[in-house]
């Protein structure tokens, strides 16, 4: 059904070099693995491939209302907050140190703030189940709909065709923050004030400082999802079913999410992936505090290498038969 | 239906092996990487405990950047009274938490002193139990500044001469206290939390006297710094709940680099104050400067007249080895000597609330709970209700006095009966 729900899929199919119509299995599988072509051709190959997966995966209706959502969040969050101190009153009744969402008194002040308050209302939750979404559909989708095997008679190979698909998670990762940030950007300069922004440490600095961090907060955010698209990768190469694995991508996201609040496992708390995903406030402080930082970044960056082996491993050792 | 078998078939297991493999050395990395970095104490020239705490003593360290890691675990309950108007959401603070409070905190919490970039006190309570990361940085004694590290969020303390800023990135509210003229330049002003190495070892070593067996244990690397091991113990026939301190010195600078308190119980410490990184260049300049950003809450208070009370409110933690506590609290006794000390308090009169004689009154309920967590003692000072911790104990007498230290129960009914007398 992933497939079929674009109208457009089979157009955008159409431009991928060697993408034959449906050809006798036996015939493709004697076929070496690079292809005729050299290196740069397998790579050229593997860019328009990437590119014809980008504008399908954005083109779908899904993507784009998953999108919607995530542009919703910050906006409804600014309406909220303006409401509520537009009596002259600070967030949760001031002094509430800790209540609510993070940074979120300081969005009255600053409305850059909302930004990094939209990243962390959507991160637990929001962000990584559009991810989950669009991860777990990757391979299982295609294999729903029956047309994974078209893609693998094409020459594309199927190291390959993983490569595209979680380089397109990666993209969607990127672009799902993006929306959120932007989103977040726009409503809190329209609703509150901007200006001179003073970090968690009570140093301040100039504006274009602060949009910068802002900026590579929401790439830290997205990279705190690289371990997610992997590991729903891996399950969307295990079933033949679009919508099991977008769903056992979610359900293990919230059961992790609730091991992770667990305090009798903290034993094993830094070894899942969210925990360190807050760390992204440390870009906040000043001097910047990179420990968490960098154990979050490592952290995915282990997951991606296992979940996105084991996803090879099983992509590239299975029969394909839809 | 087309059937499309791998093009490789039959390495199926080696395949798998790359995840199971990666996963395995990351595995070991994350393990073995840190055991191997410990391993290999620095070989240094061999001091005396003599000269290592000549050392300490004339370490004249005032420029410094580093991050600090407090470990508490002093497995305190409540002590009613004491509390005073601490506020609302402290997770079991030192003196917070813990049911029997509820009601005195409801009279607190409604009033208008809800301070909202204040409450420093309320926030080094928090220290004193639970891993905390602190951030700090010194250039001189006119200009500290310690932070403390939570989620998304940051709490900071910042001197720079006569100005004391605190400020809460939570609640986005400041406070400003103007210091006395002799403070700001008097060094590290009491108002500053008392958290870092430094402050814990001078407060040890102030302890030292015949009670002390004071050697060197030795090397070990802090904060990738090479540093000599001092123990201090108090000597076998103390009543102090204290194992040892353990105060690992800087072999070049003299600086004490980690604060380790084990209790005599045995176990985790009870306390473990120490650098993870370390930088003893000069620190930026304007780490020090605090301005309020526009529309943020600000508390000000000017000091001159109320230090007393100032002092009462950021008085150090640590009752066993705290001799200033001698100093300042009205209604405050310390008793012994050393490690043996205990302290004194006369609490207000309906602070406890039929909390000893609790057994007694018309809600039998209470007195068993109190029963689960609390001893009785009967003496020459009546009877009491002991509440025991990992390091501290306390002693609540029917009268309204509470006796506690880093003593054993017995050495607390002993300093009662003395006291009593």
């Amino acid at each position: 059904m992933s497939r079929a729900d674009t109208t457009s899929a089979d157009d955008a199919r159409e431009p991928v070099p060697g993408t034959a119509p449906p050809a006798e299995a036996g015939a493709t599988t004697t076929q070496p693995e690079a292809g005729p072509a050299g290196q740069g051709g397998s790579l050229g190959r593997g860019l328009s491939l990437f590119r014809s997966e980008l504008s399908i995966t954005f083109r779908r209706w899904r993507t784009l209302a998953l999108l919607a959502v995530l542009l919703g969040v910050p906006v409804v969050v600014g309406i909220a907050v303006k409401i509520e101190t537009s009596d002259g009153g600070s967030v949760g009744g001031g002094g509430g140190g800790g209540e609510g969402p993070a940074f979120i008194a300081q969005i009255t002040n600053n409305g850059l703030f909302l930004v990094f308050t939209a990243l962390a209302v959507t991160l637990p939750f929001f962000l990584p189940m559009t991810v989950g979404v669009v991860a777990g559909d990757a391979v299982a989708g295609e294999a729903a709909s029956g047309t994974l095997r078209y893609l693998l008679v094409a020459p594309a190979g199927r190291t390959r065709l993983l490569c595209v698909k979680y380089a397109t998670t990666l993209v969607f990762c990127l672009a799902a923050t993006l929306t959120v940030a932007l989103s977040a950007l726009v409503t809190g300069a329209l609703l509150f004030p901007v200006g001179e922004v003073t970090l968690l440490s009570g140093t301040t600095v100039s504006f274009g400082e602060g949009l910068l961090r802002a900026f590579a907060i929401a790439v830290v955010v997205a990279a705190s999802l690289v371990g997610l698209a992997a590991l729903g990768l891996f399950i969307s190469t295990l079933t033949n079913s679009g919508v099991t694995a977008m769903a056992a991508t979610v359900g293990l996201l919230i059961t992790v999410q609730i091991l992770d609040t667990i305090p009798q496992l903290d034993v094993m708390h830094p070894a899942l992936f969210p925990h360190y995903w807050l760390s992204f406030g440390d870009l906040l402080r000043d001097p910047v505090y990179w420990d968490q930082l960098v154990r979050n970044l490592g952290l995915q960056g282990v997951y991606a290498v296992v979940f996105g082996s084991a996803a090879w491993a099983r992509l590239t050792s299975r029969d394909v038969t839809a | 239906m087309a059937h499309i078998p791998p093009r490789k078939p039959g390495k199926k297991a080696l395949r798998y092996g790359v995840p199971v493999a990666v996963a395995g050395v990351a595995a070991v990395t994350v393990g073995l990487v840190p055991a191997l970095a410990d391993t290999g104490d620095p070989e240094l020239p061999e001091v005396t405990a003599e000269e290592l705490v000549a050392k300490m003593a004339e370490s004249k360290t005032d420029q410094l950047t580093g991050t600090v890691k407090v470990d508490t675990d002093l497995g305190l309950p409540s002590i009613p009274g004491m509390a005073g108007g601490g506020g609302g959401e402290e997770h079991g603070g030192m003196f917070g938490g813990g049911g029997e409070q509820a009601e005195e905190r409801g009279d607190t919490k409604g009033g208008p002193s809800e301070s909202p970039g204040g409450a420093p006190r309320q926030k080094l309570m928090e220290l004193a139990s639970g891993e905390h990361t602190l951030r700090v940085a010194a250039d001189g004694p006119e200009k500290q500044r310690v932070s403390i590290v939570e989620d998304t969020a940051e709490y900071s303390f910042i001197h720079n001469g006569k100005d004391l800023w605190t400020y809460d990135s939570a609640s986005d509210s400041a406070s400003h206290t103007e210091l006395p003229e002799k403070a700001a330049k008097g060094g590290q002003h009491e108002k500053m939390p008392d958290l870092t190495p430094q402050k814990a070892a001078k407060k040890a070593l102030a302890a030292v006297d015949d009670t002390t067996s004071v050697s060197v244990d030795g090397t070990a690397k802090v904060a990738d710094r090479d540093a000599y091991q001092l123990v201090i113990k108090p000597k076998a026939d103390a009543k102090s709940t204290v194992e040892s301190v353990r105060i690992a010195v800087d072999a070049e600078n003299g600086t004490p680099l980690k604060f380790t308190l084990m209790p005599r119980g045995g176990g985790e410490p009870a306390v473990d104050i120490g650098y993870t990184d370390v930088d003893f260049q000069q620190p930026d300049a304007d780490q020090f400067d605090f301005q309020p950003p526009e529309g943020t809450d600000v508390t000000r208070e000017k000091l001159g007249a109320k230090a007393p009370e100032l002092e009462e409110k950021f008085q150090d933690k640590f009752k066993g080895e705290g001799k200033e506590l001698r100093s300042g609290l009205d209604g405050l006794n310390v008793l012994g000597e050393g490690w043996d000390s205990v302290v004194e308090v006369e609490l207000p009169k309906n602070a406890l609330g039929g909390l000893v004689s609790g057994g007694r009154s018309d809600a039998p309920q209470i007195g068993k709970l109190l029963d689960g967590f609390t001893d009785e003692v009967k003496g020459d000072f009546g009877t009491g209700r002991v509440i025991e911790s990992e390091l501290v104990n306390a002693l609540i007498t029917e009268d309204g006095k509470v006796y506690a230290g880093a003593v054993t129960k017995d050495g607390l009914v002993d300093a009662a009966e003395e006291a009593a007398k």
